[in-house]
């Protein structure tokens, strides 16, 4: 058995327990401490990004533990090519995160020693959500996923933290306990089908469940990871929780946990339900195609930069829908794609919009100006992830939207079509935000600003760097996901359709 | 010549003990000098409880009917038993807290005096304790046992009235806010005479149309095909009534929020934790020994009742301002879930009811524990407004009460969450897929009222004048960290008493 993934999982809440337990005055050991650990972490991803055998088993680092027999629920963990990058970004975003935060300073006399801590745990927890195959075990991570976060955003947000919060905990947790009944009746399923009660995904796979049961399952499944998602309707937490997160808590929020949701149609939804999932993707996929106007259309309106921010996250994720209801494997494989480009792009602009709050004291557009002048660095960094938001050929953002469109295109043809004219408002919601922030008349206030300090530079350069570079040669990342992607597609049954060759004599 | 009945005073031995120690604590009370009485009859009620949950360990995995088939010893009687025998320990420790920091004792030294009078101001300046609190649980602890492992029904009902009547007097003894204390306990002696009139008045009736109270005898005589249905489901109905009432089931429910928030807090612990284990130990048995086959008479009423149950506990919750009538309601709520394990009529049903009571009872303990400590100039500041930015002056109490409430909620990782696992598999496996819906959509409302005092606790800036907490003495401080380290422990590794459970689950008779 592979202890490798354990590790993984295990050390960063070992690291948390710790950070907590220091005593109050020792912050800068806290944040060292922290930063080490998230550092730890990050080599033992990339470790197992790089060992992960493209051509082998679908599951790779596999471990197992009895946990509670009387559930038939084990302790198992392994990963697929779609997890292991999607850890790999937790990987790279919590030391960026950490570093990003250093000096924050928490409104009231509150501990940031607790801040640190609960990243940590948090981070576990983001792991063991994507690491977890016995769905007992997903589903617990799932729920108290939620815990760190919530204090995150609670003690160490913005003005109106406590209504984000605790909008945040309870959609969340509503959207889980709706879960729990289709993991239950999993349980009961496999009882009556395998004799035995059991939670691990790899036999849950082989169930053959009637219709009318895979579609409540399946219903029980989605509204958790479409609240998680989020889609439309069920998105109205993000904005909130997104501008009044902490920016380090912000970028996790959008960066990852909201990824959890499609990992879990993915992972979940599709293989497990495949009837199911075919009966109901009109649905899901107008409500992505939905998400992505709407979301656009409500970012342009934004005048608090945090909450655009999180408006645009709920458009990408009407793309990333898209490409994981359409049933190719190029769509899907777009879709996973489109999860770690967003993790990275999203990230890095919460991180610039963070930077610019901390020069100019506010979250609103209008009380920034030509900031292009005064701090160039920064606009730089702002412009190529902007860009990389809107997904601009040659940043990493436009491989996987392209692959999205594409791939839908040949069995989804109108959603897709509709969904290309979104590119469009992607351009006028960034650049919009761009030209009056760093162009345009100066802010007199801000003429002194600081440019980006070298931690500043630390932090967004590796996220810049990942911009381009996954732009230009995204095929080592593609590379791992496209066999995973491929067996969920075998698990639904859908076969890519054959592509069309131009006859003979046509010019 | 009457023949004696044969009695296994091996079986019986958890409640002999508890009886004991009652009877013991009253000659304590009439002979030994005040000054050592305080000491003697905790040290009496410890081992009379401990006595009781150590001898559950050595009887168990005995079966029999004992005292001419009127009292049960199976797996469910000393399970429970078990479990009211640990929860009494750890309630008879906050019984007993007497820390200066926690206003002396929690209970007024002489009953009998007017709330308001001249004497009943000097009274309370004085340090005198009240002991008799202590034979008082130790007979409602051993009433409730006996309830458990009541096999007749003649025996259950006075079972009902020993473990009753301690508490109505329990519940009006309270140092302060004594005319709050005494209004609780003339409403649950009132409304609790009521039911228990209720309770005999179907019991008659099943009399009359079985001509037996013993469980099984009703069950054999409701197979016949040649009698009356009417008596039968009449005298049920009312006989669930009487049983529904003391588990603080809704429609009968209306006494919990006003005798939980008058009674002393030490008090509303034991009655939250331990009353509604024995009341659902008794329906438990009732329904599934007497009516195991008549199932179609209470399967859709108790449906029903679960299902207003869950709405009424979750939803009138959400405008409560005080903690102790908040927790009163989700202890409503609670019951609930519990009914939705009880309907299942099956060996799941019974073992994942009686984890679910296990794991409710520690933490309701822990919470009530919790609400002890936080005190003003007043005595307990059980107003929410109060316990605002509570983390900032008290982390550790804060968390504490912060576990207590997620594991309320049902969050994973803390014992809620297994014990509304089990009961939520129990009901599906058993076919009640719209009733486990609706109890996950109850959990969701209910964690609303939970996550709302961990934002006031946590989020919220403290009151300038706000009260302080109380340095827990040595007592409560065991009852919360057993309390505590249990509800994570049943979260994180529950296996070993699931399986017990499991093990337990077999009705003898």
């Amino acid at each position: 058995m592979d202890t490798l993934l354990l590790v993984t999982l295990l050390l960063p809440l070992v690291g948390g327990v710790v950070v907590a337990t220091l005593p109050g005055d020792r912050q800068l050991l806290a944040k060292q401490l922290t930063l080490g650990v998230s550092l730890v972490v990050l080599v033992l991803t990339l470790v197992m990004a790089v060992g992960f055998d493209t051509s082998g088993e679908r599951f790779q680092f596999v471990s197992s533990y009895t946990w509670i027999a009387d559930f038939g629920v084990r302790f198992s963990l392994g990963v697929d090519g779609i997890a292991v990058v999607l850890i790999a970004l937790i990987g790279v975003l919590v030391p960026v995160v950490v570093a990003a935060s250093w000096n924050d300073q928490p409104t009231g006399e509150r501990s940031m020693k607790a801040f640190f801590a609960w990243l940590l745990v948090l981070e576990t927890m983001m792991i063991g959500v994507f690491a977890a195959t016995d769905v007992f075990l997903f589903y617990v991570f799932f729920e108290v996923m939620l815990v760190p976060m919530y204090f995150l955003i609670g003690s160490f947000g913005g003005p109106r933290r406590q209504y984000a919060a605790v909008k945040f905990f309870l959609y969340s947790l509503l959207g889980g306990l709706i879960m729990l009944a289709s993991v239950i009746g999993l349980y009961v399923v496999s009882n009556s089908q395998l004799g035995q009660g059991t939670f691990a995904f790899d036999m849950l796979r082989q169930l053959e469940i009637t219709p009318g049961t895979q579609k409540l399952l399946f219903l029980g499944f989605f509204i958790a990871f479409a609240i998680k998602a989020p889609l439309v309707p069920f998105h109205t937490w993000l904005p909130d929780a997104g501008a009044e997160a902490p920016i380090g808590g912000a970028v996790l929020l959008v960066g990852v946990l909201d990824k959890v949701g499609t990992f879990g149609f993915l992972r979940y939804c599709l293989p497990l339900f495949p009837d199911a999932s075919r009966f109901f993707a009109p649905l899901a996929l107008t409500l992505s195609v939905v998400g992505i106007f709407y979301g656009a259309l409500l970012a342009m309106g934004q005048s608090d930069m945090k909450r655009l921010l999180a408006y645009t996250s709920i458009a990408h994720f009407g793309f990333i829908g898209l490409g994981i209801f359409a049933f190719t494997s190029q769509a899907g494989t777009g879709a996973v794609l489109y999860m770690v480009n967003h993790g990275i792009s999203t990230g890095a602009l919460f991180l610039i919009v963070g930077i610019l709050i901390n020069r100019g004291g506010s979250r609103l557009i209008g009380d920034y100006g030509g900031m292009a002048r005064i701090t160039p660095l920064l606009g730089g960094a702002f412009l190529i992830a902007g860009l990389s938001s809107l997904a601009l050929p040659g940043t990493n953002s436009f491989v996987s939207e392209f692959l999205v469109l594409i791939g839908s295109f040949t069995t989804q043809p109108a959603f897709s079509i509709i969904a290309t004219v979104g590119i469009i408002l992607a351009a006028l919601y960034i650049l919009l935000m761009y030209q009056r922030t760093m162009h345009g008349p100066e802010n007199p206030r801000l003429r002194r600003a600081r440019d980006l300090d070298k931690r500043e530079l630390a932090v967004l350069g590796p996220l810049v760097a990942l911009i381009i570079v996954l732009g230009v040669y995204p095929k080592p990342v593609l590379d791992i996901i496209t066999p995973a992607v491929e067996a969920t597609m075998i698990d639904l049954g859908a076969t890519d359709p054959a592509p069309t060759v131009a006859e003979e004599g046509t010019r | 010549m009457i023949q004696a009945p044969s009695v296994s005073y091996t079986g019986i031995s958890p409640i002999l003990f508890v009886f004991g120690a009652a009877l013991v604590g009253v000659l304590v009370e009439a002979f030994v000098p005040r000054a050592h009485r305080w000491g003697v009859q905790l040290a009496v009620a410890l081992s009379g409880a401990l006595g009781a949950l150590v001898s559950v360990a050595l009887v168990a995995g005995r079966e029999e009917l004992t005292l001419a088939r009127a009292v049960a010893v199976d797996g469910p009687a000393l399970f429970l038993e078990g479990t009211l025998a640990l929860l009494g320990v750890l309630t008879i420790l906050l019984l007993a807290e007497r820390s200066p920091d926690m206003g002396g004792s929690a209970f007024v030294a002489q009953a009998a005096v007017p709330a308001g009078t001249a004497l009943d101001r000097q009274l309370a300046t004085q340090a005198r304790t009240q002991t008799e609190v202590f034979p008082l649980a130790s007979f409602a602890l051993g009433g409730m046992m006996l309830f458990t492992a009541a096999n007749n029904l003649l025996v259950m009902f006075v079972a009902l009235e020993v473990l009753s009547l301690p508490l109505y007097m329990l519940a009006g003894l309270a140092r302060r806010r004594r005319l709050l204390s005494q209004e609780a306990a003339l409403k649950y002696f009132l409304l609790g005479a009521f039911t228990s009139a209720f309770f005999l008045y179907g019991l008659a009736l099943l009399y009359g149309y079985a001509g037996t109270v013993d469980l099984r005898g009703i069950f054999d005589q409701a197979a016949g095909t040649d009698k009356s249905d009417a008596l039968f489901v009449i005298g049920l109905a009312m006989l669930i009534v009487g049983l529904l009432f003391k588990a603080g089931v809704a429609p009968f429910h209306t006494w919990t929020p006003d005798v939980y928030q008058g009674a002393p807090t030490s008090v509303t612990a034991f009655m939250a934790a331990c009353t509604k284990v024995a009341a659902f130990g008794a329906i438990l048995r009732v329904l599934y020994v007497g009516f195991g086959n008549s199932d179609w008479t209470w399967r859709p009423v108790l449906y029903g009742v679960a299902i207003i149950t869950l709405i009424v506990g979750s939803v009138l919750a959400l405008t409560q301002t005080d903690v102790k009538r908040m927790l009163a309601y989700s202890s409503i709520a609670h019951a609930g879930f519990i009914l939705t394990g009880t309907i299942a009529n099956s060996e799941a049903g019974l073992s994942s009811t009686m984890f679910y009571l296990l794991t409710y009872g520690l933490t309701t303990i822990g919470s009530f524990a919790v609400v002890t400590l936080v005190r003003d100039a007043d005595g307990e500041a059980s107003h929410l407004s109060q316990w605002a930015g509570l983390a900032k002056r008290s982390p550790l109490v804060a968390g504490v009460f912060a576990l207590f409430l997620l594991a309320l909620a049902g969050i994973p990782l803390t014992s809620g969450f297994t014990g509304k696992f089990v009961v939520f598999r129990a009901a599906l496996d058993a076919g009640a897929g719209p009733l486990v819906v609706v109890a996950l959509l109850a959990s969701a409302v209910a964690a609303f009222f939970y996550v709302r005092v961990i934002v006031l606790m946590y989020f919220s800036e403290p009151a300038a004048d706000g009260p302080t907490v109380a340095v827990p003495g040595m007592l409560t401080t065991v009852s919360l960290a057993i309390a505590a380290a249990a509800t994570v422990l049943l979260g994180v590794a529950p296996g070993a008493v699931l399986e017990l459970a499991n093990q337990a689950a077999q009705f003898v008779g």
